[in-house]
Formats: C-alpha cells, sequence, structure tokens
C-alpha cells in the first residue's frame, strides 16, 4: 500500500511504486487536468508540485511522492472555490488555446510566483522554458504572469493593512 | 454508473461537446425535427437544427466545428447571436453531434461554387444540393480556414437572422400587430408603440412552426453588436482549472487502457509476435495483431507502455528498409531532371509567353529552394477510447471529422454508420493531424477484441513516428529581368502539388509566368499541415522575390510594393506592415529585418521580422503582423490566431526536421524534434485592418510568411541567403558566403 497526499486528501492505493506519478493521478484518482504529454520530462504538460517544488510527474515514480503534499491544477483554486490569482489572469488575458498544455503552464507560474513575487523576464524564461505551447501562447502566458504578480502584490498589500 | 441508452450517449456526447448544425435551417423543410429528438432537452425548443431557446430564454447555438484552440465555437456562436440580436450573456454553446444533418454543406458550398453569391431564389436548392454533396462524403471537417468564413458566413449568419425573423411573426401574431413594428433587443421582442416587451422564450414554440426564410436580410457591420467585439472565449475557464474535457481525457466503468507499436517502415506489417513475451507482465490483458501494428491491453497505460517496450514482434520487409532521407531527396531532384528531360511537367500556371521573356531579358537570377518533412506534434498525443456494446461501437475522441470518421470505422470493423456513434471532446491540438481517422480505426478494432470500453493512448514517440508529413520538397526557379532590375519573367518548377491550388501563385504583376510541378510519392504518408500548400511555397516565393530585389539593388518592401501597385488592398497591408515596423531605420549592427506578405486562404497577411544573429546564434526579438481578413469578428481571436500561426511556423523554420532513416522516421520525442519555447518566442505585435472584402480565414493565414521573412531577415543581418529549412542546419558563425555550404 501507498498512502499519497494529493490536494489536501490522503488516498491509500495498492500499486507498483515506480509507476509514473502522472498516471496514478490521472487513471487511479481521476483526475485528469494534469496531461501527458512526452513520457521523457520534455514538454512540462504533466507539471505537478511535491511540496511547492513544480516536478514533471511523467517521470516522478509514484514512491518518491511518499510523505509529500502532491498539488495539481485541481488543487490550486481558493478554499471558497474562487480561482487561483494565476487562473484569473489567464482568463483576463484569453491565455489559451487549445488548452491542453496548459494546466502545466499554470502550475509551472503558480511556482514560480510563489517564490518570486515580481520575476523579470529572464525570470520568466527560466521558469516556464520547459513547457511546451504547440498553440504558441507564450506571449499571453508571460503577460499572464505579470497580471498575476500585480494582483499577488495587490492582495499581500491588502492583507499587511488589514 | 449509471446506465446509459443509446439517446442518452449522444445527449451526453453533445454536451461534453460534439458538434452540429443550424444553417440548414434556412432550406425548405426545416429538418429540424430530425434532430431535435436528441438535440432539445425538456425546456427547449429546436427552432431550427442551429439554436435552441430554452424557457428561462437562453440561447443555445449549435456549432459544427471542433475546438482545437481557435476559438471557434465562440465566434460561430457570436454570428449567430448577433444577427438574432440574443443577449449574449444567456448564449450557451453545444458542438454539433456527428449526424448527417450537420455536415459540411457550407464547407462544401465555399468550395465548390468558388464564392459564388446566389441569386437568392436559388438558394434553397443550393444549400440543399451542396448538403446532400457533404453527406455523401461524410464530410464534417474543421480544417482549410473554412469555419468562420463558410459555416459562419452561410450558416450560423443565417440561421440567426432568419430564426430572428420567425420570432417576430411570432410575436407579431401573438399580439395581433404589424411585424414591422417590432424589434428584437437583447433577446427579447420589443414593441416600441407600447412599450411592450417580451423574452424570445415566450415565442419560441410558435416560431419554430413558422416557415423560416432561407434569405433573411443580414446586418451590415454598422448593425454589428457583438461581431467585432473581443467577448472572453468561451472555452477559457474550464481550460484555465484542468475540467476541460480532452479525449485523453474521458473516462468509462470498467475502461482498460491500450498502447500501440506500427511498423517503424511505413509499409511494413506484422510477419509476427510473441505474445508470451509481454502476457505475463503485470496488468496485461491482451495482445492485439492490428496487421500493421500491434497493441496490448492493460489496466492501465504505463503498464501498456512497458509491456509493448518488451514485446518481440517481427516486421515484415516492405521494401523501403534501406531508404534514407539523402535517397528522398535524390529521387526528388531526378524527378525534377526528368520531367524537364521528358518535357514531363504538370502545368500549374501560365500566363504570357515565359520563353519569350527569358530571351529578352538583361539578367536571369536562378535558385533552388528545399524543405523537410514535418509532424503535427500536437500537445494531446493521438487517442480514442472505444466501447463496442449492443450492436453499435461508441467513440470519443478528439477529430477535425466526426461524421468522416464516424464512416471510416464503421468501414474498418464492418459496422454500418448508423451503429457507430462519435462523441467529439476538446482537441488537444489539431493542425490537420486529426483529420486522420488511423488512431479512431485502429481503437475501434482493438474495442472489438475487448469487453467493454478501451482507451487508446499512443506514446508520443508513436506520435511523430506516425504521423501524416508535411511533403519534404524542392523549387526551383528562374527570373528574367529587364534592365530596371523588373521581374519580366517568372518560372518555378517544384515536386508535389497538394492544396490549397493557389499555393505556388504569387501576388506580384509579372506579365509572364509559367508554373509547373512533378509528382513524386515516397512511402512516406502525407498529410494536411498547418497551412498545407502554403507552408512551404510562401518559403520558396516569397524567398526568391526578395532574392530579386536584392539583384536588383532595391530594397525589398519597395520592390515587392512596386509589384503590387495595382492590387490595393496588398499595398495597404504592405504599407502598414512597413510603418509599424520602422522599416528603413538603422538597425544595431549583426540585427536585419525581412519581410514577406501573400494571401492565405483568403486572408492577407504582411509580417516582418527583426532578428539577431550573432556567434551564429539566431534570436527573433520582434514581428510584426499585418492582417486584412476582411472583418475581424473576434478582434483578440484572430491576433492569438496570428501569435500562434506565427509560433508554428517560426518553430518549423528554425527546428522543423523529420528525416528518414532506414526507411523510418528518426525523430521521436522533442529531444530531437524541437520546439522553440518560451525564452526564443518573440515579441509579436498585430495589427489588423478590416478592408471590408469578404472573410478570409485566420487559422492557418498566420503560418506561411514567417519564415521567408525570417530568411529573408537572416540575409539582412547576415549577408547568408537560406534556401533550405530547418535553419538550425545551418552554421550561420561563418561569415564568408562564399565559404559556407549546408551543413
Amino acid at each position: 500500500m501507498i498512502e499519497l497526499s494529493i490536494n489536501g486528501e490522503t488516498h491509500a492505493l495498492d500499486l507498483d511504486p515506480t509507476t509514473p506519478l502522472l498516471w496514478v493521478v490521472r487513471e487511479q484518482l481521476g483526475l485528469t487536468g494534469t496531461k501527458f504529454g512526452c513520457g521523457i520530462a520534455q514538454c512540462g504538460t504533466c507539471t505537478m508540485h511535491l511540496d511547492g517544488i513544480p516536478v514533471r510527474s511523467c517521470v516522478t515514480p509514484v514512491r518518491a511522492a511518499v510523505g509529500r503534499e502532491v498539488t495539481t491544477i485541481e488543487g490550486i483554486a481558493g478554499s471558497e472555490g474562487s480561482l487561483h490569482p494565476v487562473q484569473e489572469a489567464w482568463i483576463s488575458e484569453q491565455v489559451p488555446q487549445c488548452g491542453y498544455c496548459q494546466s502545466g503552464q499554470i502550475m509551472a507560474a503558480v511556482a514560480l510566483l510563489d517564490g518570486n513575487s515580481s520575476p523579470t523576464d529572464s525570470d520568466i524564461d527560466e521558469a516556464m522554458n520547459g513547457v511546451i505551447c504547440r498553440c504558441g501562447t507564450y506571449g499571453r502566458v508571460r503577460k499572464g504572469i505579470k497580471t498575476a504578480a500585480l494582483a499577488m502584490q495587490d492582495d499581500a498589500e491588502a492583507a499587511d493593512d488589514a | 454508473m449509471r446506465k446509459w441508452s443509446r439517446r442518452a450517449f449522444i445527449t451526453a456526447g453533445v454536451l461534453t461537446g460534439g458538434a452540429v448544425v443550424f444553417g440548414v435551417a434556412t432550406r425548405r423543410g426545416n429538418p429540424a425535427h430530425k434532430v431535435a429528438s436528441f438535440m432539445a432537452g425538456e425546456d427547449e425548443t429546436l427552432i431550427n437544427v442551429w439554436l435552441k431557446i430554452s424557457t428561462e430564454n437562453t440561447i443555445t447555438v449549435v456549432a459544427p466545428h471542433a475546438e482545437m484552440g481557435q476559438g471557434i465555437h465562440t465566434t460561430l456562436a457570436m454570428m449567430l447571436a448577433d444577427e438574432l440580436d440574443a443577449d449574449w450573456n444567456l448564449v450557451r454553446m453545444l458542438e454539433a453531434p456527428a449526424h448527417e444533418e450537420y455536415a459540411n454543406y457550407a464547407l462544401r458550398r465555399g468550395y465548390l461554387a468558388g464564392d459564388i453569391e446566389f441569386p437568392s431564389f436559388l438558394i434553397d436548392t443550393v444549400d440543399g444540393y451542396f448538403l446532400a454533396k457533404a453527406k455523401s462524403a461524410s464530410s464534417q471537417v474543421t480544417g482549410g480556414s473554412t469555419s468562420t468564413r463558410f459555416t459562419g458566413e452561410f450558416a450560423m449568419r443565417v440561421a440567426g437572422a432568419s430564426a430572428k425573423a420567425v420570432l417576430l411573426q411570432a410575436a407579431a401574431d401573438a399580439w395581433d400587430v404589424e411585424t414591422g413594428s417590432l424589434r428584437a433587443e437583447r433577446s427579447h421582442i420589443v414593441h416600441d408603440a407600447t412599450g411592450r416587451r417580451a423574452p424570445f422564450a415566450e415565442f419560441a414554440a410558435d416560431a419554430a412552426r413558422l416557415s423560416q426564410p432561407s434569405a433573411p436580410v443580414l446586418k451590415s457591420p454598422d448593425q454589428y453588436t457583438i461581431m467585432g467585439t473581443s467577448v472572453p472565449r468561451i472555452d477559457t475557464p474550464a481550460k484555465v482549472d484542468g475540467s476541460a474535457m480532452f479525449g485523453i481525457d474521458v473516462a468509462l466503468p470498467d475502461m482498460k487502457y491500450a498502447t500501440v507499436k506500427a511498423a517503424p517502415v511505413f509499409g511494413s506489417s506484422v510477419a509476427g509476435v510473441d505474445e508470451d513475451s509481454a502476457l505475463g507482465m503485470p496488468g496485461v490483458h491482451k495482445v492485439v495483431n492490428l496487421g500493421n501494428a500491434v497493441a496490448i491491453v492493460a489496466d492501465g497505460y504505463w503498464q501498456a507502455r512497458q509491456a509493448i517496450e518488451k514485446l518481440d514482434i517481427e516486421w515484415s520487409p516492405s521494401g523501403n528498409e534501406a531508404r534514407e532521407q539523402s535517397d528522398i531527396f535524390q529521387q526528388l531532384t531526378d524527378a525534377l531532371d526528368t520531367a524537364n528531360a521528358n518535357d514531363g511537367n504538370q502545368p500549374d500556371l501560365e500566363i504570357g509567353d515565359t520563353p519569350g521573356a527569358f530571351a529578352a531579358a538583361s539578367e536571369i537570377v536562378d535558385a533552388q529552394y528545399r524543405v523537410p518533412y514535418l509532424a503535427h506534434a500536437t500537445m494531446e498525443p493521438m487517442n480514442c477510447t472505444a466501447w463496442v456494446h449492443d450492436e453499435q461501437c461508441e467513440l470519443w475522441l478528439g477529430t477535425q471529422n466526426p461524421l468522416g470518421f464516424r464512416m471510416r470505422v464503421a468501414r474498418a470493423i464492418g459496422f454500418e454508420p448508423d451503429r457507430v456513434v462519435v462523441h467529439n471532446q476538446y482537441l488537444g491540438g489539431g493542425f490537420g493531424r486529426r483529420a486522420v481517422s488511423d488512431y479512431a480505426e485502429q481503437a475501434a478494432r482493438i474495442a472489438l477484441e475487448v469487453a467493454g470500453p478501451v482507451k487508446l493512448i499512443w506514446s508520443r514517440e508513436e506520435d511523430m513516428q506516425h504521423d501524416r508529413y508535411r511533403q519534404a520538397s524542392i523549387s526551383r526557379f528562374s527570373a528574367a529581368l529587364d534592365a530596371a532590375g523588373r521581374p519580366i519573367g517568372w518560372l518555378n518548377q517544384y515536386v508535389e502539388k497538394h492544396v490549397p491550388v493557389e499555393a505556388p501563385h504569387i501576388p506580384y504583376a509579372i506579365d509572364n509566368q509559367l508554373i509547373h510541378f512533378t509528382e513524386s510519392r515516397t512511402h512516406v504518408p502525407w498529410g494536411y499541415w498547418r497551412s498545407v500548400d502554403q507552408s512551404l511555397h510562401a518559403f520558396f516565393t516569397e524567398s526568391f522575390i526578395d532574392e530579386l530585389a536584392v539583384v536588383a539593388g532595391k530594397d525589398p518592401f519597395e520592390y515587392r510594393r512596386d509589384l503590387l501597385v495595382d492590387k490595393p488592398r496588398f499595398v495597404s497591408v504592405l504599407d502598414l506592415a512597413a510603418e509599424k515596423s520602422g522599416w528603413g531605420r538603422s538597425l544595431p549592427r549583426n540585427f536585419g529585418r525581412g519581410i514577406a506578405i501573400g494571401k492565405y486562404f483568403g486572408t492577407i497577411v504582411a509580417q516582418v521580422v527583426e532578428v539577431e544573429v550573432r556567434d551564429g546564434r539566431v534570436r527573433v526579438h520582434r514581428v510584426i503582423c499585418v492582417v486584412d481578413a476582411g472583418f475581424a469578428i473576434h478582434p483578440d481571436g484572430l491576433i492569438a490566431q496570428m501569435e500562434s500561426g506565427i509560433i508554428y511556423g517560426l518553430t518549423a523554420a528554425l527546428y522543423g526536421e523529420i528525416s528518414i532513416r532506414r526507411g523510418a522516421v528518426a525523430q521521436g520525442n522533442f529531444h530531437d524534434y524541437q520546439m522553440l519555447r518560451m525564452n526564443e518566442a518573440p515579441d509579436i505585435e498585430t495589427h489588423i485592418i478590416n478592408g471590408g472584402e469578404r472573410l478570409g480565414g485566420v487559422g492557418e493565414a498566420g503560418t506561411p510568411a514567417i519564415a521567408p521573412a525570417l530568411a529573408n531577415a537572416i540575409f539582412d543581418a547576415t549577408g547568408r541567403r537560406i534556401r533550405e529549412l530547418p535553419i538550425k542546419n545551418f552554421d550561420l558563425s561563418v561569415r564568408d558566403p562564399a565559404a559556407i555550404d549546408i551543413a
């Protein structure tokens, strides 16, 4: 038995511990927001967080997630169902096209902004280079990150004022 | 798990994103009743096959095209809603099911009739005729950049205006007033004289019984209230929280998973398979021999994938096992030479007296260009879930042609087409790849061997090595210049022609032109790739015209402009591109600017690339794009499509190369079929001209010009002329043009 904590919920699963986390989350747990793109950590569509760190779940064996908190695209919205500022920014900048890579883009962006409240263009390049978009939404992803950064700074200031 | 009835299945498929039509609305004999049983819910009235109105006064637009990122669900809904004078906030969208009434009559009408305007009294007949044609071809295609300009124009707008007419008439009857004293406004009927106002829903049932006009008066652009605005896309919310359902996300009870390995060399087949090499592995249920591929069925994808790697398969030789990419290019070269030697070229376009022009030339310029095979590499690998039960086969997948897939799958498994049900989902990229039904046929054939549903997922390697490829091609040019350097003769010979037929034709005023080609098919299967033949001919022709400008000693922008003066739409697009890019202004050392223009799928696009080439490294800083699609129905969506097309084309120009090694595709994943990434994505600035001409398509129009604009910019920066793609194969750190050759 393997015990996994995903988006705050604990699951006990009987499976091969070398199975990539991606397939466990998609097939065993039915959380299909995280996508399969390449299987060799080249495209980033499968990006999830392990204790807040972005990982390519297609090459991360599920045993590596034991004892750590796994967060997927389904787990980043606020507790009352409010969207994460990155998701809000993705809507206001109309980022997605086909949308298939966007869970990976958003998870990479959330991790970036968690550690860096005002990323420069080169910070964005570094954090986002691992996620391929064939629809070419890169310019809007960049804008979305900047919009989200401003919103998160405003939220933080509002929280400080309170 | 609840038990699905056939009707429930179809409804569910529709609700999760199928594909249909209401445009046939305007044929005599409203066919809405044929689809009403599964299209209309209990509180809804299907006014025609394209729209329904609920008792809550929500409008549901039924759109017959697949959403693969181009925003078409939003655009089509806008076009209908605007003509209907609907309240956009109350508009919903439903993708049409794979049903004959939703065949691509509008698309075929646009194509077959060559965009002819029909007298209105003929439209019933014409629509009926074209629908019959589309049905017989089982066509429900999203491709060719046709959805807005054909379905939107010929179906959605007409359906909206026609529905409005019957709603007004029904209200007039109910209120006993003249129809002309009523107007529609935000999903309500208004009688200004009395101030009376009531929702559409009140009249929907009566309206649906009235005969709908087939040629209603459509709005002029100054009357648009929704078209021309950038409303938020309908599909965005589901695409930011992980809830959007793509084909690969479909889950059914007791579903098994499968993956395949197809014969590495195209044309080869399975000679033998040692099933025991995989059957003992954990979770593995079955090995299915598909003739030219083998499938493993297992409890999960990962188990299937591991097992197929272990599976011992013997492939029968096809005769192509020794083929190398160099052999293929040699074959193409030989084909061109042979056609010339034997007078064997096929005519494409002939204007004036080309030999005469060459005889009179002051200077003759020759060049040869070459492009490689390209794969689509959609982010979502090919996949399809199939379930054979109760003498029917249901499919869940992303497809650009639901009706066509239904027909092809039915044929593959020996079912009648009406026993195959297609539930289309969001497409994780299409670009032409999802117009080919190979993966759906495989899934259905595997499902025949399995009790319960099975989801087939291709690995990325399978996806890349068993695509349908944009052709590799060679194109040769000669131009005759007069004493002023102006082209008086244009001779072009290329290999392999597909569509659109006008792709090799240039917009420039050159009096004598001979364009011809020869066919030389290889064992590598061909497919529609975003912008199809435009993707190569734009590179060929817009590079060569640039070379002529250089030989003539003219500025490449001015040179083009002089040859386009009789085409004011081209001139205004070109001029704006020059203005916005600061054409002619000096650039830093190692920088260059390049321009290209063309008319693609009815849309005129000019692009200017600003590039930096330093130590051999190419860095595209900025792209200025000017586009005239007639009218921008959704301006932000149009801009997004230009950005998308540019990145797609830029990726191919810089890196795209599928090559054949020992008969098979050498590349297998994103490490060796490289993609443009965030750090290389240029700033893209798009400017829209609403030229007012007939609508053009935009899904593919952004792609063709970027490769020549980039190659021309590299020439400007380095003096090096790129005549073969991809650019990664050139060592641009070599400064001396005489010393270089293709890597």
